[in-house]
């Protein structure tokens, strides 16, 4: 294959992951991952704690560094040009299990933190901008307060209007409703749901099945650092293939 | 089955729970061990306070300018009144003492705003203080240009000496020590080493020995005829030593900051000064406040141990006034009144430092 042939080929991915091994020490955490997100797609991750379906994304913005193989965001490679990987982590949102807002500064400050200090964007700006996802997570009146007098819910939609401010091509989530009170997860889907629907592409481990049958394009099941099943949610919820798919899918229903 | 219609609404607190009889009961008497050490307490307190008042207030001497004023029973205040203007300043001219009064107003001037909030230009007005400040600071003390008289170092002492040892301590320690703390932490091997050695050299050593060595061992190493001034030595000393008891101070407020906070930085894009500078820092520097209060008052009291090479700190202005044979007997009153200077400083440097860890407490618990 030749090199024209290959950036062709990459065009239409905006995340591109090829035999992606990675070692924790001696242990194999993933093994010969590949993963192709065109734009627009999403994908759930799900599979059982351990299984390396965190550490897959990880990588993609190198919170994790990968050992071997080849991952490529919106057409850079992710290696170890440390100005390449803030380039990526520009274009790619993030938003984490514990949503770890910065509870020094206010909602308004988090928020214009990134476009300011990244984008070098006029304050003023930043501020209008992030206004406008703040409406858009539904809080806008919490602007002055400080994440630690916001609800759990709150602060994790505090935590996706961050990401969004940046503009980012691709939403990274991991496991963005694990650590919040059961009433509280439903208003952070909801967010999530009209993400997807706006046409964001995003990358979601989560345990939602629930959110993975209503917006994902394809649901890719994880085990001992590899993917097992991959495949669109009606198919995969109807009609596993693996055993290991099948046992996981009755374990996390039984109740 | 059981169902509530009606919500119950609040009712106030049983007096026995409220008040200040229950404050009483509760913390004074609650036990018969708990309101025998309060009796015992107020019998001590009953002992103790009315003779010291008597000394300090009723029968002390207040006028007069000699030890022949002081025929009261009490503390003989004139040899403090008498030796004030050496105390702050030691040998320091006595017509020239406008000089470091102005100095200390031009820093009281430049910090009080900083303390305001709706004060425009802050980071202008500190960078005047950190680097232009202390220029003109030194030349209003030392002289020897524009016109104005030479005051050698060493003629410089008292409370004087004291606080411009500290307070160059304190702010010279500051940002070596938050360097040398984020590299500890560092992950490139050789800057760890650097710094952690460092760091565990000077705590191991006592600050007097860094003083003599400075002092003593110093000039044997420079070229003959290098004369390093002997205050700048001890300052620079000073502010070496502390820097690695900050640092540590930092560390800790630096290892208190969850890991998913430096992720979160990283994955926004921001560099690692940026991110440092921005996110982690404010935070871990906000954690160490006590630690590196606890360091500055002590370097604050350290700082006596200038005597030993020769500078006549506040401290040792007043052992030398204890040794004149004019007023021989008043080491009480000399060392009372240096320990109530001291504990004026140290108790204003903790009361701050809570006031700031309050006013920076964003109900936000790690």
């Amino acid at each position: 294959m030749n090199e024209t042939n290959r950036n062709t080929a990459n065009d239409d991915y905006i995340v591109s992951m090829r035999n992606v091994n990675k070692w924790f020490g001696n242990f194999h955490v993933l093994k010969d991952i590949n993963l192709n997100v065109k734009k627009g797609e999403r994908i759930v991750i799900c599979g059982p704690s351990g299984s390396g379906k965190s550490t897959v994304i990880r990588c993609i913005n190198h919170l994790e560094e990968h050992q071997e193989g080849e991952i490529i965001v919106d057409g850079i490679e992710v290696g170890n040009d440390v100005k390449l990987i803030h380039q990526v982590r520009r274009e790619v949102g993030m938003c984490f299990q514990h949503f770890n807002l910065f509870p020094h500064l206010t909602i308004l400050d988090n928020l214009t933190l990134a476009p300011i200090w990244v984008r070098n964007m006029p304050k003023k700006e930043a501020e209008e901008i992030a206004m406008k996802y703040l409406e858009r997570v539904r809080i806008p009146e919490q602007a002055s307060k400080y994440p630690g007098q916001l609800s759990g819910g709150q602060q994790q939609r505090v935590a996706i209007a961050r990401s969004l401010c940046m503009n980012p091509k691709v939403m990274l989530f991991d496991e963005p409703t694990s650590a919040l009170d059961p009433e509280m997860i439903s208003e952070v889907l909801d967010v999530m749901v009209e993400l997807a629907e706006g046409g964001m592409t995003m990358i979601c481990v989560t345990h939602e099945m629930g959110f993975a049958k209503r917006v994902a394009d394809r649901v890719i099941f994880m085990d001992a650092g590899q993917i097992i099943e991959e495949n669109e949610p009606q198919a995969f919820f109807n009609n596993p293939q693996s055993e290991r798919t099948k046992l996981f899918l009755s374990q996390i229903i039984q109740h | 089955m059981s169902v509530t219609k009606q919500l119950l609404p609040d009712r106030p607190a049983p007096i026995s729970q409220i008040g200040p009889i229950a404050w009483l009961r509760e913390n004074l008497f609650s036990g018969p061990f708990n309101t025998l050490a309060t009796i015992l307490s107020l019998y001590f307190l009953y002992l103790v306070i009315p003779p010291v008042f008597d000394w300090v207030f009723f029968s002390a001497n207040w006028q007069g300018e000699t030890r022949d004023a002081c025929t009261n029973s009490g503390a003989c205040w004139v040899f403090i009144i008498q030796r004030f203007e050496q105390f702050m300043y030691g040998f320091y001219p006595e017509n020239l003492h406008w000089r470091p009064n102005l100095a200390g107003l031009l820093l009281v001037l430049l910090v009080v705003p900083l303390f305001f909030k709706r004060v425009p230009h802050k980071g202008w007005i500190a960078a005047f203080i950190l680097l232009i400040y202390p220029v003109i600071a030194y030349f209003l003390l030392h002289g020897g240009a524009a016109g104005l008289e030479e005051v050698n170092t060493g003629k410089w002492g008292g409370l004087m000496l004291t606080l411009i040892l500290s307070i160059f301590g304190i702010v010279a320690a500051l940002p070596i020590g938050i360097l040398l703390a984020l590299g500890r932490r560092s992950s490139m091997p050789i800057v760890r080493a650097v710094c952690t050695v460092y760091i565990e050299l000077w705590r191991g050593a006592p600050l007097i020995t860094v003083l003599f060595m400075s002092s003593v061992m110093l000039p044997l190493f420079l070229p003959e005829g290098v004369d390093i001034d002997k205050l700048a030595r001890a300052m620079v000393g000073i502010a070496m030593f502390q820097s690695a008891y900050v640092a540590e101070a930092v560390r800790g407020g630096l290892q208190a900051i969850p890991k998913g906070q430096y992720e979160a930085a990283e994955a926004m894009g921001l560099t690692y000064w940026k991110s440092m500078r921005l996110v982690i820092l404010p935070q871990a520097l906000k954690l160490s406040i006590p630690g590196m209060v606890n360091t500055f008052i002590e370097l604050f009291k350290d700082t006596s141990l200038v005597l030993i090479i020769g500078l006549f700190d506040l401290l040792a202005i007043i052992q030398q006034a204890n040794a004149d044979s004019s007023w021989l007997g008043f080491d009480t009153e000399g060392y009372i009144f240096a320990a109530v200077v001291y504990w004026i400083f140290c108790f204003g440097m903790s009361r701050y430092s809570l006031a700031l860890e309050k006013k920076l407490d964003t109900g936000h618990r790690h």
